[in-house]
């Protein structure tokens, strides 16, 4: 089908730049389940990619795999053209990655300021902060109210109640909120608007196209063809625990998008220029 | 793009008005709900101060005095401070069965390092606190990196901290004048001072070391939970470890860090022990396990972990001093105590299940 994915082959059609985030040869396996089989990916600087992909098609071993949250069997992850292998989802958010997980990985019954400094938490100055490591709450619910805000997601005197008791949708605006609020070189997100409703959408995509215009790249897994074809720069489209091909949204409809990814069709090329 | 309709242009032009509006549920019974869900120990808080007026209706004003109330302080330091350090792994939805033989064979090495080797008094008890924090540390090794379940490792080492505490003391008591006459040091939580007794020194409040240290240790720990990272870390492991664990936290080091804290917070409970009964028996404190988790239980900490306050643990623990000395006092079989206390058990636990029910 395809040409040989085994060597370090870049997209041709974005010649000259350099991708920010590179995959090679990625593998995961999971007993006799192989999630990811050979896979590379790419992502450069300033763009918007979408994966798309059937159910289990390894789309969220991927970007976990790229965020630290699963440590690949096989295959290399360079930032910046730099080797990395983070051993955790922590080590990648301090190189500047921010996952919104499919799971959104929040704590229930902790409050939305304390969801979103998990793992950071801001600590009061002087003496309290210093020695007796007192949070800063005041300051870290004021900007965990203000991203809501800027996300239009909630209502803001809600700040300190428990996520649990937040709806599927508004709980995934505050994962989303998060990275969004953190991410400093790539913010990957899982289905972001999977529970959300069509304004609550809107809102995230307009998120997207502002991060996007802040220089920050994102990947944008969605099963929501009308979204990826909308924001969406390149489209990797991942089939059976590999990349199938990149496609440019303007060169093809959505239903040969979805042929390809279901194998309906073989793509002519795995590349193809803009 | 092609062939969709524009029915998402609507909401483009039409969207200042706040989305997801919350309101407020209005019912009392709602309400109620929700001030629990948000303060989980106001339960216990609730059933201790009625149990202390109903025993001070029952008894009468004999109850109700600062003797008989620091009394049952007393009697609940013990139980007190390994319910915090139950309290700690049960957060992080473990559990902890060895604490009670942690607390016991911590007070053996201290007396047996003493009396047998002549250690500086000072030194044993370090000696003491330290085995606890690594008997501590090796069930937090075993559940955190050997993913092993808490209630297996904690069964397995329970037995064998318990073994070791038998053959190494060779079941030898030291007896409590000994320890007077030449380790007081060792029996420092029985301490004792008062407050507004008379001249002869009758009546008022007695406060031990122990109970003041409980008190300390309980609030220090309620500040550590609630207002450091570490303490969020602790309910966010507890509540679901992956979460935790994608959004950041540590899993593996909370973990461990809880069990080796639950082991030096045991050892500690082995110090006051040897206050509390005087001598360094290494029978005793067999019954430390069942009460700690008792007084959590009661004290509206989740099983399940994530979920609850210290200071429930406390009044749990309190509550079971209040039930065991009123009915005492009133005269009655002992096991009614028993017979209550299960049945507060089972409440708890009902009410712990529908104040969850807030998040559905
Ligand atoms: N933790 C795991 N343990 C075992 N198998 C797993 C695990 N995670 C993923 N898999 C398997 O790996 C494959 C790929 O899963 P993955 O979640 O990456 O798919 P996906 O493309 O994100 O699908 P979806 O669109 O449904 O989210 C599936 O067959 C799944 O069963
Ligand atoms: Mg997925």
């Amino acid at each position: 089908m395809l040409t040989e994915t085994q060597s370090p082959v870049q997209d041709p059609t974005m010649a000259g730049q350099q991708p920010l985030l590179l995959g090679r040869g990625l593998t995961k396996r999971y007993g006799k389940v192989v999630a990811l089989d050979n896979c590379d990916f790419d992502l450069y600087p300033g763009e918007i990619l979408a994966v798309i992909g059937d159910n289990g098609a390894g789309k969220s071993t991927l970007i976990k795999a790229v965020s630290g949250a699963v440590i690949p069997d096989e295959g290399d992850v360079f930032l910046d053209g730099q080797k990395v292998s983070f051993r955790s989802p922590t080590e990648a958010r301090q190189a500047g990655i921010e996952t919104v997980y499919q799971t959104l990985a929040m704590s229930p019954a902790l409050s939305i300021a304390d969801n979103m400094f998990m793992g950071r938490e801001l600590r009061r100055p002087g003496v309290m902060g210093e020695w007796l490591r007192m949070l800063d709450r005041p300051r870290m619910e004021k900007f965990a109210r203000e991203k809501l805000t800027e996300l239009g997601l909630m209502t803001i005197q809600n700040i300190n109640q428990s996520v649990e008791t937040l709806s599927g949708g508004q709980r995934q605006g505050v994962a989303v909120a998060r990275a969004a609020a953190f991410g400093s070189k790539v913010i990957i997100l899982d289905e972001p608007t999977a529970a959300l409703g069509v304004k609550e959408s809107r809102r995230v995509l307009e998120l997207i196209l502002d991060v996007k215009s802040r220089g920050i790249p994102i990947i944008l897994i969605s099963h929501n063809m009308p979204h990826v074809f909308e924001v969406a720069d390149r489209i990797h489209v991942h089939r059976l625990g590999r990349r199938l091909c990149v496609i440019r949204p303007q060169n093809h409809t959505m239903s040969d998008a979805v042929a390809y990814m279901t194998g309906a069709r073989v793509p002519d090329t795995e590349f193809e220029t803009a | 793009m092609s062939g969709t309709d524009n029915f998402e242009a609507v909401v483009k032009e039409r969207r200042t008005e706040a989305v997801a509006e919350f309101h407020e549920d209005k019912t009392l019974i709602r309400r109620f709900q929700n001030a629990l869900h948000a303060a989980p120990s106001l339960v216990p808080l609730i059933v201790l101060l009625v149990s202390v007026l109903l025993f001070a209706g029952l008894v009468g004003s004999r109850f109700f005095s600062a003797g008989t109330l620091t009394l049952i302080l007393q009697q609940v330091q013990l139980v007190g401070i390994v319910a915090a350090a139950q309290t700690l792994v049960i957060l992080t939805a473990g559990i902890d069965l060895s604490v009670g033989a942690i607390a016991v064979l911590s007070s053996v090495i201290m007396g047996q390092f003493a009396f047998r080797y002549g250690i500086p008094v000072p030194l044993s008890i370090l000696c003491g606190l330290g085995a606890g924090t690594i008997l501590g540390m090796i069930n937090g090794w075993l559940v955190a990196v050997m993913k092993l379940p808490p209630f297996i490792v904690t069964l397995g080492t329970w037995q064998i901290i318990l073994a070791t505490n038998f053959l190494y003391s060779a079941n030898e008591t030291i007896r409590a004048q000994d320890i007077e006459a030449n380790a007081p040091a060792l029996q420092f939580f029985a301490q004792t001072f008062k407050i507004g007794a008379d001249e002869n020194g009758r009546g008022g409040a007695t406060f031990t070391y122990g109970v003041i240290f409980m008190i300390l240790l309980i609030a220090v720990l309620s500040y550590a939970l609630r207002s450091t990272a570490w303490g969020r870390h602790v309910y966010a492991t507890g509540d679901d470890p992956d979460a935790a664990q994608l959004s950041g936290v540590n899993v593996r080091a909370t973990l461990i860090s809880v069990y080796a804290l639950s082991g030096l917070i045991c050892a500690f409970a082995g110090w006051a022990l040897i206050g509390r009964i005087g001598s360094v028996s290494p029978t005793s404190g067999a019954e430390l396990n069942i009460q700690s988790i008792t007084a959590v239980v009661i004290g509206g900490i989740s099983l399940f972990g994530g979920r609850g306050s210290i200071w429930g643990a406390l009044f749990g623990a309190l509550i079971v001093g209040v039930f065991s000395l009123g009915l005492r006092l009133l005269g009655v079989d002992p096991q009614w105590t028993f017979f209550f206390i299960g049945l507060l058990i089972i409440v708890a636990v009902a009410v712990d299940q529908w104040i969850r029910k807030v998040a559905a």
